[in-house]
């Protein structure tokens, strides 16, 4: 339950509010649905999940009481699957694919698998071991889902790895742009810890291109993983996007899991621009923060809305309003450069464009006005143009380009995962996919260094 | 509504289902409220020299998360003085006039004992006794229970002293603890009795502790076996049941017990020979009130079948069971896959392929479903795909259309030494 009374709402109460929203299951409840499953052979929802987590094996175990086994399942085939256990769309993949929504209703595998990873957590366990140092080492530029798949799994390989990560933790996106009450940061951290304890060198607060040359690294490491995922949001491109209270959501989110909490936002009006996860997250973010009315303006409809349908219920849920086919035009500000009101127009939707989805068109004439205290900007990141050029590889508006089976860029020494390949036909942007990208570039790499190794001995 | 009433060799009860002799029927308040509840008879927790059970008693066997698939016990009979017991026996007969009360009775293997103990309860307006003769654990390292329950001369010798003076029916309970249960149940009908019952419970020890490695349960860090009952050990008890029902030498009506926990297991017992049941695991699980729908689905089963009376139910089935040497080597039936209903777990693929006889394809149609199919030719029958499927409906057992003559076992070799004769 969000307490947001606006007569009086005290810190303590919005720190509350950040608090994970969904309980774990306890361990009855694990016990009775982990006892559900049915154990099927040759299991669709491993087929469903894109790092192919042995998922009826995990389930097993934690009925026989073996936890530590059941995490180590988890997190063999996924080194980031205790945030994904919160954050994947598991309806669309392994709940989806469960045989049981053809009979009574699917096995609460994403509960599950945060029950046995909880576990692991709270009981301090160290899952895996490096592997012999085979004398080779790799880069890795990023932190996040992605970088931390591929240094786990190098580093049990044998390879030494380092890892580059421009902000004071890694984790990435799990660290900082899932909101608290989705994905603690202790979560994320405890995968960013399993991997440091493999010996892999995380170093934080350093950006490549700026702290250390592209070149340095390439000469440095047997190969390098560019895993840098998105930069920024992207600009509204309309007049006063310099006005105080205007935000960009991935920052908003950020300040939300770094910074203490403010009441800056009680009793306020929000408007939160774009209809993604990132927009659902800074409008239930802003709910949490106090916000009397969180609005979601989209310039497309409900169908074309790429959030998942569970966040989309959960923002509902929150009582926040969505305005489907609007587009903002304008920020108005007062005399002291603050925010006050939203020039929008109504759209309507022509004929798709090359992504299939239809294109909207503004109405002509049907410019309206929202009075509000903040803006939130979600309508998507942008790329870190400067440093893919630095590496010199192959690009198409930001999205780097890859051979599907390796993960090898157009410089074969380096290798490209994550977010960053994503867009152009490439891709999920799913957490869950990015550690799958992380760990087939890893064994790319190793199937690619041990041959020259064994050519060269 | 059905006529539920039973007579089991004289002993009447509005319905056929009776509390078994222990933990509850351990005293009158418990009868009471049991009799309240609706059980139509009980049996009272055995009465004896008074015994001085232990601390920590029962232990559970938990299966895929649900509890008292099996139950076991290292309670012995009552710990109350006798005198006590028969006053609470007297007021409760009073109040319920039509319930059935049978005193379970174990004393030493002494015609004396017997003669005194039988006067004592039969005085108190009992409705019948039983003899038990099954109490594995504790009381048989006396020599009584199960001790005196596995020799047939003793079952016989001491059912004899009991009918020497007994004016109420006499049941003998048997201890499932021996090889041939049908050894001990004909030397009780030889002693006289006027029917039996079965099972008591069979020896077990219900676990050891991960941690600790102690026993489950242990009494001090030390253990000792038990008795074993629940939903468990029903096909267990079942196959006594009808093992004595199907012996002509054994012409005494059986009150059947074991993991009996419904109407449905109830129905079971009478088809395959019992005049009633008795119950105990399921009500220390749930509590008295079960009984309700054990009668209500009885009465509903009866009526549906068009049933008039539950005892017309009693060994419906015994003919339906025999020995393997007799059952029909060339019928068939095979394994078919509802697609329409499978909901593609696989399950039966890999019991099939792994455990059986590797006869059920994966496959997929040319719009890329997949789906499973069993190649008949290979399949024997054996039932394992149905067993593990998940989804009812979605694997049948169909008989195949005969090819040859009935034919068991036994007419085969009767028939081949025909042959060579």
């Amino acid at each position: 339950m969000i307490d947001n009374h606006k007569t009086f709402v005290s810190l303590a109460i919005l720190n509350r509010n950040f608090d994970e929203v969904k309980a774990g299951l306890s361990a009855a409840e694990a016990m009775d649905e982990s006892n559900r499953c049915l154990y099927c052979y040759d299991a669709p929802c491993i087929q469903a999940c894109p790092t192919g987590i042995n998922i009826p094996s995990f389930i097993k175990k934690i009925a026989s009481g073996n936890l530590k086994g059941s995490a180590t399942t988890i997190m063999e085939e996924n080194p980031v699957g205790a945030s994904c256990a919160r954050v994947c769309p598991t309806e669309e993949l392994c709940e989806g694919a469960c045989v049981l929504n053809h009979s009574t209703k699917p096995i609460m595998i994403g509960d599950l698998q945060r029950y046995a990873t909880d576990w692991a957590i709270k009981n301090e366990q160290i899952l895996f071991k490096a592997g012999e140092k085979n004398g080779m080492s790799v880069g890795i530029i990023g932190g996040g889902p992605a970088g931390l798949s591929a240094a786990r799994e190098l580093a049990r390989l044998g390879y030494d790895v380092t890892i580059y990560e421009a902000k004071a933790k890694a984790g990435g996106l799990n660290t900082y742009g899932i909101v608290s009450f989705r994905l603690p940061q202790k979560v994320a951290q405890w995968e960013v810890d399993q991997v440091e304890k493999l010996g892999v060198q995380i170093k934080t607060n350093i950006t490549v291109g700026r702290d250390i040359s592209v070149n340095e690294i390439l000469e440095t490491y047997d190969s390098v993983v560019l895993a840098v995922g998105m930069s920024k949001g992207a600009m509204l491109q309309i007049e006063g996007e310099e006005l105080k209270g205007v935000h960009d959501a991935i920052q908003f989110v950020e300040d939300s899991k770094t910074k203490e909490l403010t009441d800056a936002l009680v009793g306020k009006r929000v408007v939160v621009i774009g209809a993604g996860n990132t927009a659902i997250d800074a409008a239930t973010c802003s709910v949490r923060l106090g916000a009397e009315n969180v609005k979601i303006l989209y310039r497309r409809s409900q169908k074309e809305m790429t959030a998942y349908e569970f966040e989309y219920e959960f923002a509902k849920q929150d009582n926040v309003e969505f305005r489907w086919l609007t587009a903002p035009t304008r920020l108005i500000g007062d005399s002291n450069g603050q925010l006050k009101q939203l020039e929008c127009i109504k759209m309507e939707l022509g004929e798709p464009g090359i992504d299939g989805r239809r294109r909207p068109i503004p109405v002509e004439g049907s410019e309206f006005i929202i009075e509000v205290d903040a803006v939130i900007k979600a309508i998507g990141q942008t790329r870190y143009l400067d440093l893919i050029d630095a590496f010199g590889i192959e690009q198409h508006k930001g999205s780097v380009k890859i051979n599907l089976e390796t993960y090898q860029t157009s410089n074969p020494k380096v290798y490209a995962i994550g977010d960053v390949i994503f867009g152009d036909g490439q891709g999920e942007a799913m957490v869950v996919s990015a550690a799958q990208h992380g760990k087939k570039a890893a064994y790319s790499i190793h199937q690619r260094l041990k041959n020259t190794k064994s050519e060269t001995a | 509504m059905a006529d539920l009433r039973v007579n089991l060799a004289g002993i009447e009860s509005p319905n056929p289902f009776w509390l078994a002799s222990a933990p509850p029927t351990n005293s009158g308040y418990q009868v009471q409220r049991a009799f309240e509840a609706g059980w139509g008879g009980a049996v009272w927790k055995t009465l004896g020299e008074p015994i001085i059970n232990t601390s920590s008693r029962f232990a559970a066997v938990n299966f895929g998360g649900k509890r008292v698939a099996g139950f076991n016990n290292i309670e012995l009979i009552t710990d109350r003085p006798i005198e006590v017991n028969l006053k609470e026996i007297y007021e409760t007969k009073k109040r319920f006039p039509n319930h059935a009360i049978v005193a379970s009775l174990m004393v030493e293997p002494s015609r004396e004992k017997w003669h005194e103990i039988v006067k004592r309860v039969e005085d108190v307006g009992v409705d019948g006794l039983e003899l038990n003769f099954g109490c594995p654990h504790g009381m048989a390292e006396r020599g009584m229970g199960a001790a005196s329950g596995q020799q047939p001369d003793l079952v016989e010798s001491q059912t004899m002293w009991v009918k020497e003076v007994a004016k109420t029916p006499v049941i003998v309970k048997l201890t499932p603890n021996i090889t041939d249960i049908t050894m001990t149940a004909k030397a009780a009908a030889r002693g006289g009795a006027d029917a039996i019952s079965m099972i008591n419970t069979i020896n077990s020890l219900a676990g050891v502790d991960l941690d600790t490695w102690n026993t489950i349960p242990h009494v001090a860090g030390k253990g000792a076996h038990g008795g074993y009952c629940g939903p468990a050990v029903k096909p267990i008890a079942l196959n006594m049941v009808a093992e004595c029902a199907r012996n002509a030498s054994i012409n005494v009506p059986i009150s059947g017990i074991g993991g009996i926990s419904n109407w449905r297991d109830a129905v079971e017992y009478m088809l395959m020979g019992s005049t009633n049941v008795q119950v105990c695991t399921a009500a220390m699980h749930h509590g008295f009130s079960i009984v309700e729908d054990m009668i209500d689905g009885l009465n509903n089963y009866l009526d549906e079948k068009k049933i008039l009376s539950v005892t017309e139910l009693i060994g419906k089935s015994v003919e339906k069971y025999s020995d393997w040497g007799n059952l029909d080597l060339n019928y068939r039936v095979v394994a078919k896959i509802n697609t329409d209903v499978c909901i593609n777990c696989n399950k039966c693929h890999i019991a099939c392929e792994d455990t059986a006889h590797q006869c059920i394809d994966m496959l997929t149609d040319l719009k890329g479903n997949r789906y499973l199919k069993v190649r008949e030719v290979d399949c024997v029958g054996c039932n394992l795909c149905a067993i593990v499927c998940p989804e009812e409906g979605a694997i049948s057992m169909i008989e195949l259309p005969r090819e040859k003559i009935t034919m068991s076992w036994n007419e085969r070799q009767h028939a081949l030494a025909n042959l060579k004769s």
